[in-house]
């Protein structure tokens, strides 16, 4: 059995923590969210420099072929330090060319990708869509008119790729966002250090990806890599927690010695690692292209988000009245946990999407 | 990244798979012959025989001491393949799973000739005496006491929650020896003949119903000094040697437990008034979130087997185990009896499914005490796992006999 991220991985794991702590964190949260910026450009180049963008983009399109597991890891550490760059909305539409593309629309993508000239970005929602199953937008002759948001990472994209109704239902598109007919502008959230965006479509051109059923499949895929990327957030939100414990006094001493604040914080754990591992059982599905892939995936969203909703709700809490100023790092985690469990589907629609899959393989 | 057996591990589960189907006879079903029945120790007994025989007990002991001088991925590959079945295990599980790798450990050479491979073999049942009345959580606050004269030890006290003290011949047992030393500093183990005089092992029953374990009384039982495990003042860190086995011990779902299929076939048998069951989303939120409890403890010890396999340590996520698996049970069950409405608390076996979730509930209260409380598991994490501060111990450095509730 060797159920664990390969040794190249676990190298890039490594050494993406060592450049992230040491060029990202809180303090360039804070400075992403007091500025105007659409993404934090320096950390962007250094990123690209670096090769993420490259990594998952097959050697024939520039980049450098590595496996889904090297995708799952960067949006770990992606999650962890909340660093305000388009790079898991990037890994996520990589997934969705690799999968759902032609070798034409590959070729004319993928290499900009890998390059870094291409920022690329995903988005379901329509401001009232109540499910990722569902969009009022629709095609008519390769042209669309109509309205998604938000869209993360929108803004400073070349390239969105969104849901609309198809032939055979709701599946992917492409879109230019060069193109003619196409607006961009910025939508507020809740989370102010990764920026949203509205696209309007005005009977613009939008190009097929894949069909209905390579949506579903990617939509696995998405929930994996979002799973990752919320467990990297969970885990900076608990540390940053358990650091403080260790530190704050109160009662002559130190308030981890509490049973109400130090089993807060096992909480935090038990979750993060049951998540962990369902989280990376949906690595393994997603790089075995296994039976499994959509049980897999559902859980691991599932359980993601209850880690990092709870994680983020008791960092505010166990910080008490310091950690609800908006000074404190906290509202990042407690911000980012919203942003995160809206931005693929609610838990409950997963919940009952990962019911379905045991359904089937129970009558199969 | 995969889920298969290395060759070498495919090998002996092939071959333990085997001397398994071979020899299971009549507990490939289940049997009567559970705890509790009276044919329940003659058994166990013929079963642990059979595989000493065949080499399948001491699978990671070294050979000097009976053991197979194999790896853990062995005896986690055998322990898989027999838990298909439905074999007398338990009654070995506290002897051999903690006791005995505590003699060897700590014993002397000829304790562990007289004692070892008896148990192996299954002739001898063994017990451990750690909890009292006093003394659970706070396991170090044991105020059964051994005093000495001469080369012979004579205990008083009573211990509590001893599983198996009524079926078995020998047991461990920590004594406070100095009750002038701090409370952890006093203790001393020992090895007791539970036929001695003066031992009386008296079941105690359940709320489950069952009767699993005792308290059991010493008066005036006289222990020769050649029995003592470990040094004089030195019980304390024998008996964590006991308990680190222990935690390895109790801590997966039992196997046979209900999940979260149980609560699918379950929901898919009941009518609401909005139809079906399986269809109300509350529903299915309740089977995805036993579905990730009970699938994610199972991946995480996917996680340390593939550390094993490797040669290496297990994560600390392992810590996580029980107080998940007990709380899942409790919740389950509950949820379980819920959907059945009003004959949710029938208990005359109309139903055995349903049945088999009112046992996991009442047995699951008790699964979140045993081996660790919820709380004190919780304790464990929050300090060894994430390196929060201890509780305040007033108590800790004050001697025994001078310590008074704050």
């Amino acid at each position: 059995m060797n159920f664990d991220f390969s040794d190249d991985a676990k190298t890039m794991r490594e050494s993406a923590r060592k450049f992230l702590d040491a060029n990202a964190g809180a303090a360039i949260a804070r400075k992403s969210m007091n500025g105007t910026a659409t993404y934090d450009a320096d950390l962007w180049k250094a990123v690209i420099d670096l090769g993420w963008t490259a990594a998952r983009v097959p050697e024939e399109f520039g980049g450098v072929g590595l496996t889904a597991e090297e995708s799952c890891v960067l949006a770990e550490e992606a999650g962890r330090s909340l660093a305000p760059i388009p790079l898991t909305s990037v890994l996520a539409a990589t997934e969705a060319l690799l999968r759902a593309g032609s070798k034409e629309q590959q070729a004319r993508w993928l290499p900009g990708i890998a390059e870094g000239k291409v920022i690329a970005c995903v988005g379901w929602g329509e401001g009232n869509a109540a499910s990722p199953s569902t969009a009022a937008l629709t095609v008519k002759d390769g042209k669309a008119s109509g309205v998604k948001l938000p869209i993360a990472d929108l803004l400073g994209a070349q390239l969105a790729i969104i849901t609309a109704n198809g032939p055979k239902g709701v599946q992917l598109y492409l879109v230019d966002l060069g193109g003619a007919g196409v607006k961009t502008e910025l939508v507020e959230t809740l989370d102010l250090v990764r920026r949203s965006g509205k696209l309007t479509l005005d009977n613009a051109a939008v190009e097929a990806l894949g069909d209905a059923d390579a949506y579903q499949d990617w939509l696995d895929r998405a929930a994996i890599l979002a799973a990752f990327e919320a467990l990297g957030t969970t885990a900076a939100s608990m540390d940053m927690t358990v650091a403080y414990a260790k530190d704050r006094v109160a009662f002559g001493q130190r308030i981890g010695r509490y049973q109400g604040v130090k089993h807060k914080c096992a909480d935090m754990y038990i979750k993060l690692e049951l998540a962990r591992a369902h989280a990376l059982h949906g690595a393994w599905a997603m790089g075995a292209d296994a039976g499994e892939l959509r049980q897999a995936a559902s859980a691991a969203r599932v359980a993601s988000l209850d880690a990092l909703s709870f994680t983020a709700e008791e960092t505010v809490q166990l910080h008490g009245g310091i950690g609800f100023t908006w000074e404190s790092d906290c509202q990042f985690y407690y911000r980012r946990n919203r942003q995160l469990a809206s931005a693929l589907g609610s838990s409950a629609w997963w919940a009952d999407r990962l019911v379905r899959a045991l359904e089937r393989r129970n009558a199969a | 990244m995969d889920f298969n057996d290395t060759a070498p591990e495919a090998e002996y589960r092939a071959k333990a798979r085997a001397w398994l189907e071979a020899n299971i006879g009549e507990y490939r079903e289940p049997t009567e012959f559970g705890r509790g029945h009276a044919d329940f120790v003659r058994h166990s007994k013929i079963w642990q025989k059979k595989k000493y025989d065949a080499g399948y007990t001491g699978i990671t002991w070294p050979k000097s001491m009976g053991g197979q001088g194999l790896g853990p991925m062995n005896s986690i590959i055998y322990n898989q393949e027999e838990s298909r079945f439905h074999a007398p295990t338990g009654l070995y599980a506290i002897g051999l799973g903690m006791c005995i790798p505590t003699v060897f450990s700590h014993g002397t050479p000829e304790l562990i000739e007289r004692y070892v491979a008896k148990a192996l073999s299954g002739v001898e049942v063994w017990c451990q005496l750690f909890s009292e009345p006093i003394a659970g959580s706070d396991l170090a606050g044991i105020r059964t006491k051994a005093v000495k004269d001469g080369d012979t030890w004579t205990i008083d006290g009573q211990k509590v929650w001893t599983t198996n003290a009524h079926l078995s011949d020998f047991g461990i047992i920590v004594c406070r020896t100095d009750p002038s030393k701090p409370k952890h500093k006093g203790l001393t183990m020992f090895i007791v003949d539970m036929h001695a005089p003066g031992v009386e092992a008296r079941p105690l029953k359940q709320m489950s119903g069952g009767a699993d374990f005792n308290e059991v009384f010493f008066t005036n039982v006289k222990v020769h000094d050649s029995h003592r495990v470990g040094a004089e003042g030195d019980g304390w860190k024998v008996a964590l040697t006991t308990l680190m086995n222990e935690r390895l011990a109790v801590g997966g779902k039992p196997s046979h437990a209900p999940g979260y299929k149980t609560l699918m076939t379950l929901a898919a048998g009941i009518q609401t008034d909005n139809g079906p069951a399986i269809a109300q989303s509350t529903v299915r939120e309740r089977i995805a979130s036993t579905y990730i409890a009970d699938e994610g403890i199972k991946l995480t010890q996917m996680r340390a087997q593939s550390a094993l396999s490797r040669g290496e340590m297990p994560g600390p996520e392992q810590s996580i185990s029980k107080v998940v698996v007990a709380k899942t049970m409790q919740d389950l069950a509950s949820f379980a009896m819920d959907l059945n409405q009003s004959s949710g608390v029938v208990t005359d076996g109309s139903n055995p499914e349903l049945n088999r979730l009112q046992g996991s509930y009442m047995a699951s209260a008790g699964l979140r005490i045993a081996g660790g409380t919820d709380e004190i598991l919780r304790n464990i994490i929050a300090e060894r796992v994430l390196g929060l501060p201890g509780d305040m111990r007033p108590d800790k450095d004050t001697p025994y006999n001078e310590i008074k509730a704050m």
